[in-house]
């Protein structure tokens, strides 16, 4: 087949082309709905939800993950365009972990160095690294299936941020039932528990976003 | 013989060729893949001498291309310039045609603006990517690619010589589309 017989049928094909930014948002959207029925069916907020809500510790957990979520999810958005430049909102990814090392500095000041052990470890690790996890599976297959649409140069890449967004949404939506606020627990496991989703992604985008 | 002009790098002559293809203007649109198309052959014919690959299957890297720019093209942002997007996907199955061939050292891949568009070799090459994964396609949809692609028929006619309603050859034809892709891509990994 020549190519000029090709072009025939890519001219004559005129079904609407994808809209990216709507279905990656729908996508983030029913991923995030997924896990947090499944949170609240299985394990729910905990029981002082409203009493640790008034606390800079517990509220603290929610801006770390949003701040995890949000750049990432528009950085996948991005990467979904072969010619993308990530620019200047790569640099934002920094802001979680700036937030997290200054909330760790003043909790080494705050808190007596006798309980920092006890503070780290904290009670739930282990639910932590499990869960968080467990909770991005929705949001991560609904993004890697959405980025399918995309023409992302790096797809190993671009699956990793895919990742880091899932686990964004799935800390926060663990964190409300999680009795660990210090700083110390959350620097620890929650870094830990996104790591595992990072790698699933990159694996996914590997194997799946590649065009 | 007619030497297609140069596309300069400032050059979004592409832009609203694409945004009035995107509104549904079939003919502008397959002006504009002609054209892409030329732009791309002249590409990788560059990237495959400076490699020393051989070029006999040059064809099949511009077809791929052009396949996913129609695949893709949603994810074009719109902008006053298309050239740095068709760039990008171009030098992306560039590099993997090269890379399937061999090539250990890539070096880097000048932008088409650099260099003459090509028409298309006389000679058709024996057997081409597109005609091994023509025959992965479902026969409905490789018969109604062939209808559209080699015939030169209408989605009108072809809904008639095969009793479908238009919307579904419309939907077949671009699910063959995609099929063709995702055997491209799987045959030649």
């Amino acid at each position: 087949m020549k190519t000029a017989d090709l072009v025939n049928s890519l001219a004559a094909d005129a079904i609407a082309p994808v809209r990216l930014g709507r279905r990656l948002g729908l996508a983030l959207a029913l991923g995030a709905a997924a896990s947090l029925a499944l949170f609240m069916a299985g394990l729910g907020p905990r029981p002082d939800f409203a009493e640790a809500a008034r606390t800079v510790r517990f509220d603290l957990k929610f801006v770390d993950a949003l701040a995890l979520a949000a750049p990432s999810a528009l950085l996948c958005w991005r990467l979904m365009r072969p010619d993308a430049r990530p620019g200047a909102l790569a640099l934002l990814l920094v802001a979680p972990f700036a937030l997290l090392a200054g909330a760790v500095v003043a909790e080494l000041l705050l808190v007596p160095p006798d309980l920092w052990g006890t503070r780290l470890i904290g009670t739930n690790w282990l639910h932590c690294l499990t869960l968080i996890p467990l909770l991005s599976i929705a949001p991560l297959t609904a993004l890697i299936l959405a980025m399918r649409a995309g023409a992302p140069l790096h797809p190993a890449l671009t699956g990793a941020l895919a990742g880091v967004a899932a686990a964004g949404v799935a800390a926060m939506i663990y964190a409300s039932s999680c009795a660990d606020d210090s700083p110390l627990f959350v620097a620890s496991w929650y870094p830990l528990a996104t790591l595992v989703v990072v790698a699933a992604g990159a694996l996914a985008g590997r194997r799946f976003l590649q065009w | 013989m007619g030497v297609e002009p140069a596309v300069g790098p400032g050059d979004d002559k592409w832009a609203p060729i694409m945004r009035a293809a995107l509104a549904g203007d079939e003919a502008a649109y397959r002006r504009l893949l002609e054209e892409i198309g030329r732009a791309v052959r002249a590409m990788a014919r560059g990237a495959f001498s400076r490699m020393r690959v051989g070029d006999a299957d040059i064809e099949d890297v511009v077809q791929e291309t052009l396949l996913a720019i129609h695949l893709k093209r949603h994810t074009w942002d719109g902008g006053p310039k298309l050239a740095p997007w068709v760039n990008a996907i171009a030098r992306h199955k560039i590099i993997d045609a090269m890379r399937r061939r061999g090539a250990r050292r890539l070096e880097p891949i000048e932008d088409f603006e650099a260099a003459l568009a090509a028409p298309e070799a006389q000679d058709p090459h024996l057997r081409s990517d597109i005609e091994r994964v023509m025959e992965k396609l479902a026969p409905r949809q490789r018969d109604i690619v062939t209808a559209i692609s080699l015939d030169g028929q209408s989605i009108a006619a072809t809904a008639a010589r095969l009793s479908m309603s238009e919307a579904a050859v419309r939907v077949a034809l671009h699910r063959a589309l995609k099929s063709l892709a995702a055997a491209w891509r799987s045959a030649t990994q």
